[in-house]
């Protein structure tokens, strides 16, 4: 079969791979329909994510038709359409059964690597380095579905692929990171970075009765689609975010801020982030955390910081002084996916939210590898690709 | 603008400013190198006896670097940089004979650096007098049925709170206030 390959930084190749096939009672082969590349896979393509081999199947946003079933997994048969959750669940370890399915204790199959680098594994994910389990991901024609009879989402109904697509990843982080600030009515939400996961957290926090919703970014045609989605904008490449926030909220800060940038901050008119680039550059820091640094400074005291940006590996500078001291509430984690799929689907369904609004560039499966690069520089408008094997 | 005049006038843009911050890092390691080692720097430039002279050009060089990086607006910093190269050449002028091709040479790498800079000032500053670039509009991409406005507070009336991402009772506001409607 076809799949996108990691062969390296910036090196995502269209190559021949073998098929996947039925390793395990509970698996399921699906044959994808649609997938989408994440900007979590920009932190794959940028060399920025540890645990990475020349070869790995990427993606970890497809959907797709079951096309082979294990004997012990009676859930799904074949002929079903299917969304798959990023995160791999066996759906019975104590952390499934908590609903904390992105720290699944069973499903990271490179779990003593995973304990050494974090404390304690988390849970296999598709496509997305040896840390999580090295799954092969979904930007291929054919994918393995471990644990299939827990997480994959039935689609019955008669919605596109790309109206379902995103429940299997960008859709249900933007809830969770607008969830997790436990939005009242009075709150100011301020969000870092609308890229597709930023677009996803601007809506959700609208629906969760947000009074203000701000939303920070340099891209003008992010800033746009910010906007028609009920935020208030602020270029940080033309004013002072922490300016900007202030007077927007009468001098006290957000109530709640989200980070949905990560890793890979481009914040260029800060010293902060000339400090990070010279520590990356010379390998004593892995992530620029200059939104981290920005939320915590701005935040109104007592307020909550949500972190639904991925974070990789270390940070310097981090002012814990002003978290401590403010009060502050930080939530994190990679997203419970199978928490808020199925009210999410009935959402979609009843026309509350329609998620195609995102999609700015459709392309063949063979053409991912230039789409990686229109993704990453932003050219031609483009916030999300989806692509179609 | 057609997509494609868009792209090239974004792809313009960003390659203007990459080199901005390209020469805003050449500038910083420069000036590091005239303060921590004046003394090699002074022989390469055939200004021995002026160490002082050009540790003080390094403290220059290292802060339009940062102005360069660390500005809003770089197109200010870049023209303090051009000025420094302007100086830099009327001093290794005075102290140098012009006819050794070795000075020459040296002259001739502070004019093509001088040249650089001006350019990259030029660009930047067309970039600024002209705002930014045409941009795909997606005003109308709303992903919601209804204006926002109208759908503020739409899934709280059947979304329930998981207990454990509901702020704790302990941080909640005290007194007690109806903050939910």
């Amino acid at each position: 079969m076809k799949a996108l390959c990691w062969h390296g930084k910036k090196d995502v190749r269209y190559d021949t791979v073998p098929d996947p096939r039925i390793e395990d009672p509970r698996d399921a082969i699906v044959k994808v329909t649609s997938c989408a590349i994440c900007g979590s896979d920009l932190h794959l393509y940028d060399g920025f994510m540890m645990g990475m081999e020349s070869g790995d199947i990427l993606g970890h946003e497809f959907m797709g038709e079951v096309v082979e079933v294990g004997a012990a997994d009676h859930r799904l048969k074949v002929g079903d359409r299917v969304v798959v959750p990023f995160t791999i669940c066996c759906g019975e370890c104590e952390q499934c059964c908590r609903g904390n399915f992105s720290v699944c204790e069973r499903s990271n199959r490179n779990k003593a690597l995973a304990d050494k680098t974090f404390g304690h594994a988390t849970a296999g994910l598709f496509g997305y380095t040896h840390l999580t389990g090295g799954y092969a991901g979904g930007q291929a024609e054919y994918v393995r579905v471990p644990y299939a009879d827990v997480a994959p989402v039935t689609i019955t109904s008669g919605l596109s692929d790309d109206q379902v697509l995103f429940l299997g990843d960008i859709l249900p982080t933007g809830w969770q990171a607008a969830v997790q600030c436990d939005i009242q009515p009075t709150d100011t939400v301020a969000i870092w970075g609308a890229g597709p996961v930023g677009q996803f957290a601007i809506r959700s926090a609208v629906l969760l009765g947000a009074k203000q919703v701000i939303a920070i970014d340099r891209v003008p045609e992010r800033l746009g689609m910010a906007q028609a989605g009920g935020a208030t904008t602020i270029n940080c490449e033309d004013e002072s975010v922490v300016e900007r926030l202030n007077e927007l909220t009468g001098g006290k800060g957000p109530e709640k801020c989200i980070d949905a940038v990560g890793m890979e901050a481009h914040a260029t008119q800060s010293l902060d982030s000339l400090y990070d680039r010279a520590k990356q550059a010379i390998m004593l820091e892995t992530d620029r955390p200059h939104v981290l640094r920005e939320m915590i400074y701005v935040c109104r005291p007592a307020g909550t910081l949500s972190v639904p940006g991925v974070y990789g590996g270390l940070i310097d500078k981090l002012p814990f002084g002003a978290l401590m001291n403010k009060g502050l509430t930080l939530r994190t984690g990679q997203t419970h996916v199978n928490r808020w799929t199925a009210d999410l689907l009935r959402r979609i369904e009843e026309g509350q939210i329609d998620p195609t609004f995102v999609v700015t560039h459709v392309a063949a499966l063979k053409d991912g590898p230039e789409m990686y690069k229109t993704f990453r520089d932003k050219k031609d408008g483009c916030i999300k690709v989806v692509l179609k094997p | 603008m057609s997509a494609t005049a868009f792209t090239r006038t974004t792809t313009r843009h960003r390659r203007t400013r990459a080199a901005a911050r390209g020469l805003g890092w050449f500038s910083i390691g420069l000036g590091v190198a005239q303060v921590l080692m004046p003394r090699v720097v002074a022989g390469v430039a055939g200004l021995r006896g002026s160490e002082r002279f050009v540790r003080a050009c390094g403290v220059r060089e290292i802060v339009t670097g940062i102005g360069i990086l660390a500005a809003r607006r770089p197109g200010p910093w870049m023209w303090v940089r051009v000025a420094g190269d302007a100086f830099d050449f009327a001093a290794l002028g005075s102290a140098h004979n012009v006819r050794r091709p070795a000075s020459r040479a040296l002259l001739g790498a502070v004019a093509a650096v001088a040249a650089l800079d001006a350019g990259c000032a030029n660009a930047l500053d067309r970039i600024e007098r002209r705002g930014r670039p045409p941009v795909r509009d997606y005003h109308d991409r709303r992903g919601l049925p209804l204006p926002p406005v109208a759908m503020r507070g739409a899934a709280r009336k059947d979304f329930e709170m998981p207990p454990d991402m509901a702020t704790p009772a302990l941080l909640a506001p005290w007194p007690p206030v109806a903050l939910r409607p």
